[in-house]
């Protein structure tokens, strides 16, 4: 594999107790935004936890680069209620708190219990954008962010260095397109 | 009963007992309800009950089978994927009924189950106390380390599986300390009273507090106190130091209005 080949799929099925998703071929390279469409239950999630190893693999192959690192924001991101952790306390589990844009400044000290959704959807977006991971997968991390949300986050995934990659989920067409550099269309598994 | 028994050199061992799984249940606590699974220190407890009374006819240590038959059930509440209080509950009612039913029929089956599902504090030995400091001695050391690792497993379920990093170290040694803080809890202090200082003082630090460590160090502060009060009522009162404890706690739970006012 290249040494710019991050990630490799190579006719994956992955699913559960079945195949959900595949077969999927596709390569990420460092330095790419790639964005996974397709319609509601084609697998997109599925191919997400594929790769972290949470889903199951039914055929085909990932490749990895070696001592390559991931780290994968969730389309519901974990949020027990009553939790008095900080937004700060949230970011350094990552070791992402240093140079937080404006938007994210005001949760640093504020409880996650008392974060709107958003607000707590837009921090774990952030922390896995600002980890250091080699590879980052977003789940849809729009849900339920304002205008302005959107747009700081375009503006990290944009900024991310040459090094790293990300792999994006969104039905939000326009944030695709205007972030991703390559897109491909997920399809359900058929028997 | 007389005030001065409290400094009774003959209650010195339950006191330090107590005090010691006091400190270590209400730590635990802290992350029972990090990772939703407070009841799980209650289905334990039961377990353990249960276990400890199997062990009466084999002439066995009612801590060892405790701590077999918890660890054996927490082993296998591990291996289910989608594990939730649910599970939990099942294994309480079969905890509960499994103690009770051994219990009448094993010789000194009622009165050991009868102890366990109360509490024996002042019956405590200096093994007791050994454990309980043993316990705590491994959560302390271990905890700089071990509470980063629950917390990314909570908030970032898939980071170690996705990074190729083993979770089975943090897991078995934070199965292994919640097995042995219900194991010596429902010896020491009973199954409920145990439970109780699992819960409620976590219960009530997380409303209180802002930041994650001063609600571990509140949860800690509200058990160790609620404990001491506890303590010297049931002395002064000659009353039953679990149900005392209990009661205690439940009537700390409204602290958490304070919360809410903030």
């Amino acid at each position: 594999m290249p040494p710019t080949v991050l990630i490799r799929l190579d006719g994956l099925v992955a699913g559960y107790t079945g195949p959900v998703v595949g077969p999927v071929s596709v390569s990420v390279q460092a330095g790419e935004v790639l964005g996974l469409g397709g319609s509601n239950g084609a697998g997109k999630s599925t191919l997400l936890r594929a790769l972290t190893g949470t889903a199951r693999v039914f055929d085909g192959r990932i490749e990895r680069r070696p001592h390559l690192s991931i780290v994968h924001h969730q389309q519901r991101p974990e949020r027990p209620p009553e939790l008095p952790l900080m937004g700060r306390e949230v970011l350094s589990l990552l070791g992402a708190e240093s140079d937080p844009p404006a938007l994210i400044r005001p949760l640093l000290d504020r409880p996650i219990a008392r974060m709107s959704g958003g607000q707590y959807q837009f921090l774990q977006a952030f922390a896995c954008l600002n980890s250091g991971a080699d590879l980052v997968l977003l789940d849809e991390p729009t849900n339920n962010l304002d205008g302005d949300a959107i747009e700081v986050l375009g503006q990290l995934i944009s900024a991310l260095p040459s090094h790293r990659a990300v792999i994006l989920v969104s039905h939000e067409q326009a944030f695709l397109e205007a972030h991703c550099h390559r897109r491909l269309d997920v399809q359900p598994w058929m028997a | 009963m007389d005030g001065l028994m409290l400094f009774d050199p003959l209650f010195r061992v339950p006191l330090l007992t107590g005090l010691v799984l006091a400190m270590a249940l209400a730590l635990l606590g802290a992350y029972l309800r990090l990772r939703d699974e407070w009841l799980a220190a209650f289905a334990l407890s039961h377990v353990a009950a249960a276990g400890g009374v199997l062990g009466l006819p084999l002439g066995l240590p009612v801590v060892l089978t405790g701590v077999l038959a918890a660890g054996t059930t927490a082993l296998v509440l591990g291996l289910i994927r989608t594990i939730s209080n649910n599970h939990y509950a099942w294994t309480i009612l079969f905890g509960w009924a499994a103690a009770l039913v051994l219990a009448a029929n094993t010789r000194q089956g009622s009165v050991v189950t009868e102890s366990l599902l109360r509490g024996q504090l002042y019956f405590s030995s200096i093994w007791h106390l050994a454990g309980a400091v043993l316990l705590l001695g491994i959560l302390l050391l271990s905890l700089p380390w071990l509470s980063r690792r629950l917390m990314i497993s909570r908030f970032f379920p898939d980071y170690y599986q996705g990074n190729r990093i083993p979770v089975w170290p943090h897991r078995l040694l934070y199965g292994a300390l919640v097995v042995g803080a219900a194991v010596l809890g429902t010896v020491a202090m009973g199954a409920v009273p145990a439970f109780a200082m699992f819960f409620v003082p976590p219960w009530i630090a997380f409303v209180l507090c802002h930041g994650w460590r001063s609600a571990v160090y509140c949860s800690v502060l509200i058990g160790v106190a609620a404990y001491l009060l506890s303590f010297v009522l049931a002395m002064q009162l000659d009353q039953p130091f679990g149900p005392v404890l209990v009661l205690v706690l439940a009537a700390l739970a409204p602290l958490r209005l304070l919360g809410y006012l903030r």
